[in-house]
């Protein structure tokens, strides 16, 4: 439950590999992990998907219920999240409250979401300025090897796409799918020395010292992002990232189908 | 198939498992309840003459005095370095054991957090409080090379009999290589390190199964250069 | 437990409205060694149930005023996910997530060899992703099938199973409708080996008759699901097995 201290040697390895533009894992720079989805998996959800990227893996659970609408927008429905990096994921997790980490986490899944207008809060008013459904998405890292980001951000998008809003079971009328528009996709790149490397492993994410998350639409649009780390990133490697986010972000999005 | 002929050699047993009710003595890892000797902890079955044990297949690595191991210091303090071993405590090494002067304090100028050391397990008292060395022959800080981690019970085939699996690796590879007991190995060489890397990973993918030596040894040459080869079929 | 109800749970001809029988526990699915970074790790259904164990240790004890210098402790966390029930559960401990934690990692202590390792700390963390009545009996199953796999010294393995009485039947393993709409419900852990009892609770209102049927169906029950814990065990070397009977 200490910081975790990556040895010398690791870091070392780690960076020589770079300078070839190797990884320790075999992937090139630009490469990301294996994605699996396994969508719907949770029945006492309303939607929910268990995605691994790699050896990480995140499950998120979308829970919808009739609720009262904010005053300043009383014809649309509220969509909130929640991420939990609990214990089981990682020696270095501890049990309690969301903590910094976990808070940034679901804020920029968040902003990516609501940023794309992937959930069409519009059409989830059941009467204006009295009741709308609410969207609760609670995402739990169930293992942790580096790039958080992404993993959660393809479980809640994938358990968002899987959702069913229960009216009857609320007397409001018949099942229907939640209406999304689009897949936002977030793709985060990490720089270690001089390198940039797209979705990084858990030593990897370790020694590196900035972080860039961005999230992209189905045209290829910026939705949100989010830099993250001690360091600092030049324009030219902001410019490499947008550039890398868009291409694997499209890959990403075949994946999640 | 034929498969049905082959008899298991090792037989995974898990905790509460009856491991032998004809009189025999419990071994490492077994305990006797009722006169019945039972498995105490999920590995392969163990039978040497009148004992049995278990041979655990995983488990936490638990120092032993004389252990050699490959610790990464953690943190520092003004008269000793607390190392991360792979065991459930830390473990303290002290300026006097050390092969190096240190005044009080300047503990940082000569290991640093992250710096990696070949160490000795000097004792490990009743309490489970451990204590390490670095002075012995061949004890030293390691800088380079690469880092393999895998479980402390599979290190035992990396070693493989009287020293010749790593022997054989490091003979083919020209690497240098250290098994630490506690489940780390440091290796360090030219481009074949990668080989012997990979090596090290099928054993410990494999490390159930027998011939394991022959077959990394096919695997290495398989890999090598082929300049190498030539040399070897040269007449 | 509303007891009360004139709800039909069992027919005339004693079956359940899931199809079992009085006797009959859900059907069960276990895997072992499911994660990649916690020592050790199991998967679980029953019935509807699904839950995920994991255990790390033993380790360092924090905090450290926890610390007992002749064996290690079991600290163990149970947590229901937002989604694992019908009402979104609000994140965080309850108090009935402390208590299920505590009589858990009791139960585990009986048959954990704690005093090999003093002053550690053996952690459990049980998280139910979606939850169907009798979840504190799969976290424990589960959890201790995640203890074995994580190579930690133990006497053997605990299962465990709920039964209890809903329209008027002593009924085993009950679901989640007849746990709502029942009478009572007992969960209950041993220790096979020795048909120990490590966790027993009782709920409801039974007799003396009642609950000894309930006990000998629960009984039975957790050494057929015994089995189940230690097939999975043996499942996760299964592979590399055959790759030693193939030479």
């Amino acid at each position: 439950m200490s910081e975790h201290v990556v040895s010398e040697i690791k870091r070392d390895h780690i960076m020589k590999l770079l300078k070839d533009g190797r990884r320790e894992d075999g992937r090139g720079v630009d490469d990301i992990r294996k994605i699996s989805i396994d969508a719907g998996c949770v029945e006492s959800a309303d939607g929910s998907a268990r995605v691994k990227l790699g050896r990480t893996e995140v499950i998120a659970g979308v829970k919808i219920m009739p609720g009262t609408p904010f005053p300043d927008t009383p014809n649309s429905g509220v969509l909130t999240m929640g991420a939990e990096l609990i214990p089981m994921a990682h020696s270095t997790f501890e049990s309690g409250p969301p903590g910094e980490d976990a808070i940034e986490l679901a804020r920029v899944v968040d902003r990516g979401i609501r940023e794309s207008g992937m959930v069409d809060v519009k059409q989830l008013c059941i009467k204006e300025g009295e009741e709308v459904w609410m969207c609760f998405v609670d995402m739990y890292a169930l293992d942790y090897d580096g790039n958080l980001f992404d993993a959660a951000n393809i479980a809640a998008v994938s358990a968002l796409r899987s959702a069913v809003i229960p009216a009857e079971q609320y007397g409001r009328g018949e099942n229907k799918p939640l209406p999304v528009t689009c897949t936002p996709v977030s793709v985060t790149s990490v720089k270690i020395g001089n390198d940039l490397i797209l979705d990084p492993n858990f030593d990897e994410e370790m020694i590196s010292s900035a972080r860039l998350t961005v999230t992209t639409d189905d045209e290829g649009n910026f939705r949100a992002m989010q830099k993250g780390g001690r360091g600092s990133i030049t324009r030219d490697e902001l410019s490499l990232c947008l550039d890398r986010a868009v291409e694997k972000g499209k890959a990403i999005r075949e994946i999640i189908g | 198939m034929q498969k049905r002929n082959a008899r298991p050699a090792r037989e995974i047993v898990v905790p509460g498992d009856l491991l032998d009710d004809s009189g025999m003595d419990a071994g490492n890892n077994a305990y006797v309840l009722n006169g019945k000797v039972y498995a105490g902890v999920l590995g392969v079955r163990n039978a040497h003459n009148d004992t049995v044990g278990v041979i655990p297949l995983g488990g936490r690595y638990m120092p032993v005095t004389g252990d050699t191991v490959i610790g990464i210091i953690e943190d520092i303090g003004p008269s000793n370095w607390l190392v991360n071993i792979n065991a459930p405590y830390p473990a303290p090494l002290h300026v006097n054991e050390v092969p190096w002067k240190v005044e009080f304090g300047d503990t940082s100028k000569y290991l640093n957090v992250g710096n990696v050391v070949m160490l000795k397990v000097l004792m490990v008292d009743e309490s489970k409080k451990i204590q390490v060395t670095m002075k012995d022959s061949g004890l030293r800080r390691i800088e380079g090379g690469q880092l393999v981690e895998m479980p402390h019970s599979k290190v035992s085939r990396v070693i493989g009999k009287s020293g010749s699996m790593i022997q054989m690796i490091k003979n083919l590879t020209d690497c240098r290589m250290f098994v630490g007991q506690n489940g780390r190995i440091w290796i360090d060489g030219d481009e074949n390190a990668e080989i012997a890397v990979e090596a090290v990973r099928i054993i410990e993918r494999e490390a159930q199964s027998s011939n394991l030596t022959e077959r990394v040894e096919n695997f290495i040459k398989s890999r090598l250069p082929e300049k190498e080869e030539n040399k070897g079929e040269g007449y | 437990m509303s007891g009360q109800t004139d709800m039909v749970l069992v027919d005339k001809k004693g079956m359940r409205i899931d199809g079992r029988k009085a006797d009959e526990h859900r059907p069960v699915h276990i895997e072992a060694g499911v994660l990649s970074n916690a020592d050790g790790s199991a998967y679980l259904e029953i019935g509807k149930n699904k839950v995920l164990a994991a255990v790390y240790g033993p380790r360092e004890c924090h905090p450290r005023h926890l610390q007992d210098p002749t064996k290690a402790i079991i600290q163990c966390k149970y947590n229901m996910q937002a989604f694992s029930v019908s009402d979104r559960k609000r994140p965080g401990p309850d108090r009935r997530s402390v208590e299920i934690s505590k009589i858990i990692a009791e139960a585990l202590e009986k048959v954990v060899l704690t005093e090999l390792y003093p002053r550690a700390s053996i952690d459990v963390y049980i998280e139910i992703l979606q939850a169907n009545a009798g979840t504190r009996c799969a976290g424990l199953t589960a959890a201790s099938v995640a203890l074995a796999d994580a190579g930690i010294p133990m006497r053997d393995i605990v299962p465990a199973v709920a039964a209890g009485k809903a329209d008027g039947h002593v009924l085993l393993d009950l679901n989640k409708e007849e746990d709502n709409f029942g009478q009572a419900d007992v969960p209950l852990a041993i220790v096979p080996s020795t048909d120990e009892i490590v966790l027993l609770q009782m709920d409801g209102n039974m007799t003396r008759e009642e609950f000894d049927k309930a006990i000998d169906l629960a009984f039975g029950a957790c050494h057929e699901i015994y089995e189940k814990q230690k097939t999975a065990l043996k499942e996760r070397y299964a592979v590399t097995k055959e790759d030693e009977e193939d030479e």
